[in-house]
């Protein structure tokens, strides 16, 4: 017997090196199980906004501080419960809502432009950011997102609720030429998204909408994105330019809950 | 386990040739991007109010020309060169390794265009539109095919450990392209993932992590278990270390995805459990790191004339340190303070520039004597890469090291009245030294990388003009 043969760890890893099949099939179990435990109880448990399309969320309970449940009506948009039915009559602090179509065409612009890779659209549950950015972000928030924005960095500022903190026209000045507003800025200018070759794309947000109520996972609710609303939705958007979507976008973000002091939305 | 064969065997050469003249392309335009974007972050006049070259278009070009452009030529080229040598056969098939080659390249062509072009799917790594999504999961998998039917088909009694690492960077690669990727297309160019919020923020990061620990460290380990051993002449320090290194990496490099969502939504045991795991995995990477150095054991003289064996030991030095880095910046308390940072640029840069680039660099240059049978152009000019390459990579980490504790620190500041001492500029305004120092680790880095081009190239005119390309059989 060569000592060659001699030189393995264990009976069973010397059987899988000589096996291409074993070697593949043992191979590809390892490498499944640590996706599986992290990823799949994600679409079950509590906690994860994963709604049914129907009201119910996974048996998600938020309590205020004297442990009554907060109705998920209050966090999630409900238009069959909620005093306003539309998205146009929707109220800040009346829950998460689907996007509204410029928002939506808005929405593809942040995306389109790389914005995520500079702004985060996650607030931690750390004192400064909520002295800086606000409330920490739920998971309800991203809900309606499709391809979530939370980010991975921060060269800008977090933009989870941005919205309503500064008026249109504050928007319009700095996207246009960020250093006229702020001088130490490094953002690129955007002006050019106000000019004549970048107007919204209708045809494509009027499919989107369609597309966000076929997600196999949290669908607009065909309820809120109806078949009038999506054929309405052209008028919202003649005319408009890439910059007027982005700052819809921008100013809708992070006003949907109206946040209770003394609850814990983290458990 | 390298073959002891009696009879030459005739080598399908020809297509790893061609994966690594262009793997020496895409380095060269792939830091020229990077040192271009970083550029725009020092000076943002930078961005000339064109689109197609803003930062945010630019900066997933980038990303995906290191990676899977650079990254992933190297990768094809030793992945075929080694199982062949590994396994003392020919690929399984030749035809299709060339359509691994001109499906890959054409891949990359339409990252080049569609980029910058803004058509994106704005996920990080994962942006190219869904068509190219489809031809890089054909691609991929006639890359795996032939890669693990050549395992089937060869001489030799065991798989090689390289293997080992290719073949499961090929599986993990493709659970993690196929489940991410999964999208509803509104147009030719657009498309929605089927995922949202917290489920995709945990898919995302799953394949984000992955695609570093099994592209860019698992694949790239296979490289180092091949060629720190032949170019030091020594065999691997410990097989039972390396057994351990890979089946311990392979499990558990799969749960960190979820380090990168301490603190957000994610439900909070996630995060801690991969940030559990991933301070475990610091045992079986280091683990691997020793096992890489200690095969020097004997021929640390070799160093001293051995510019390419230089590349090699310093890639480990590099993975031993990023792979300590990750696991602490995976620490809660660590993590609060360095996420969303530039301190996260910095290791993911001594991982890609230290680790990957230098192992790339030391396989390319063994592979580029042996494929055209010569000796390089010019040794000196290996050499001065070498230390271009190792002052860019220290430069640029610790500009970002630097920027991005000071980013964590002024963030969280509160003065003595309680208000928060720095607004969010401010913390702009003062990075900017430290962006400009990143420019110029960056442009170091990059000059190293032209004269490799220039060197291989030269090489291959020696060597060509010599013999003429195609007739120089590869010798094992």
């Amino acid at each position: 017997m060569s000592d060659h043969d001699k030189i393995y760890s264990t009976k069973f890893q010397d059987k899988i090196e000589r096996s291409t099949l074993l070697m593949f099939v043992v191979t590809a179990i390892a490498l499944a199980i640590g996706g599986i435990v992290e990823i799949v109880p994600l679409f079950y448990l509590p906690n994860t906004a994963m709604g049914g399309g129907d009201g119910t969320y996974n048996s998600t309970v938020h309590k205020d501080s004297k442990g009554n449940v907060i109705s998920m009506d209050k966090i999630v948009w409900n238009p069959a419960t909620s005093a306003h039915k539309t998205l146009e009559d929707w109220q800040p602090g009346d829950g998460v809502r689907p996007y509204k179509p410029l928002e939506l065409a808005g929405r593809a612009v942040y995306i389109r432009e790389g914005c995520y890779l500079c702004h985060s659209q996650m607030i931690r549950p750390f004192r400064d950011e909520k002295d800086r950015y606000g409330h920490y972000s739920i998971a309800e928030e991203s809900m309606y997102d499709h391809t979530f924005q939370w980010g991975s960095k921060r060269t800008g500022p977090d933009l989870a609720r941005v919205g309503g903190k500064y008026s249109d026209e504050w928007h319009r000045r700095h996207l246009r030429y960020p250093r006229d507003v702020v001088p130490e800025s490094v953002m690129p200018n955007f002006f050019w998204l106000g000019d004549e070759h970048h107007k919204v794309d209708v045809a494509e947000t009027v499919q989107t909408m369609k597309v966000m109520t076929m997600m196999p996972f949290n669908p607009v609710p065909k309820i809120i994105y109806t078949e009038a609303y999506i054929n309405g939705a052209k008028e919202q958007l003649e005319g408009k330019t890439d910059l007027d979507a982005l700052i819809a976008f921008l100013q809708g973000l992070g006003n949907h809950i109206k946040f209770e002091e003394g609850v814990n939305y983290r458990d | 386990m390298e073959a002891t064969q009696a009879a030459p065997v005739k080598y399908d050469m020809e297509v790893v040739r061609w994966f690594t003249i262009a793997a020496a392309i895409y380095a060269v335009v792939g830091t020229l991007v990077g040192v271009w974007i970083a550029s725009e972050l020092a000076w943002p006049f930078l961005n000339f109010d064109i689109p197609y070259i803003t930062f945010g278009r630019l900066r997933p070009l980038h990303t995906n020309a290191v990676i899977f452009a650079f990254g992933g030529c190297v990768l094809m080229a030793t992945g075929f060169y080694m199982v062949q040598r590994t396994g003392a056969t020919k690929l399984w098939s030749n035809g299709l390794a060339w359509f691994t080659f001109w499906g890959w390249n054409l891949i990359i062509v339409l990252a080049v265009i569609t980029l910058p072009l803004g058509i994106t799917q704005g996920k990080e790594y994962a942006e190219l539109a869904w068509p190219i999504d489809i031809m890089i999961a054909v691609v991929w998998l006639s890359f795996g095919l032939n890669h693990i039917m050549t395992v089937a088909i060869r001489k030799t009694s065991h798989i090689y450990v390289s293997n080992w690492f290719t073949m499961g960077m090929i599986v993990m690669i493709t659970y993690l392209h196929v489940v991410n990727s999964l999208a509803i297309p509104v147009s030719l160019t657009t498309s929605y993932s089927i995922y949202s919020g917290v489920q995709d923020a945990m898919i995302q990061w799953w394949w984000g992590h992955n695609a570093v620990g099994f592209f860019l460290t698992g694949g790239f380990l296979g490289i180092m278990y091949y060629f720190v051993p032949k170019q030091a002449g020594r065999p691997v320090f410990s097989y039972r270390l390396s057994v351990l290194h890979f089946w311990a990496l392979t499990f558990g490099y799969v749960w960190l995805g979820a380090h990168h969502l301490q603190y957000t939504a994610l439900p909070d045991w996630t995060g801690s459990l991969g940030a559990a795991v991933s301070l475990a995995m610091i045992i079986p990477s280091w683990g691997g790191a020793m096992n890489g150095m200690m095969t020097l054991s004997g021929a640390w003289d070799k160093l001293r004339t051995d510019y390419i064996l230089r590349f090699l030991v310093v890639s480990l030095a590099f993975y031993a340190m990023s792979t300590f880095e990750g696991p602490v910046m995976s620490i809660k308390t660590v993590n609060a303070l360095s996420h969303y940072t530039d301190w996260t640029i910095g290791h993911v840069h001594s991982g890609a520039l230290g680790w990957v680039a230098m192992v790339s660099f030391g396989a390319i240059y063994h592979m580029v004597k042996k494929l055209w049978n010569t000796e390089m152009y010019s040794d000196n000019l290996v050499n001065v890469h070498f230390w271009l390459a190792t002052i860019g990579t220290v430069v640029y980490i610790v500009a970002m090291w630097v920027s991005g504790i000071m980013q964590g620190l002024m963030w969280r500041d509160y003065d003595e009245y309680g208000a928060l001492t720095h607004t969010f500029v401010e913390s702009v305004s003062e990075m900017h030294p430290y962006y400009a120092m990143r420019v110029i680790g960056g442009i170091i880095f990059h000059l190293g990388t032209w004269i490799a081009l220039y060197n291989i190239v030269m090489t291959v005119r020696q060597a060509s003009g010599v013999r003429g390309i195609n007739a120089v059989p590869a010798k094992a």
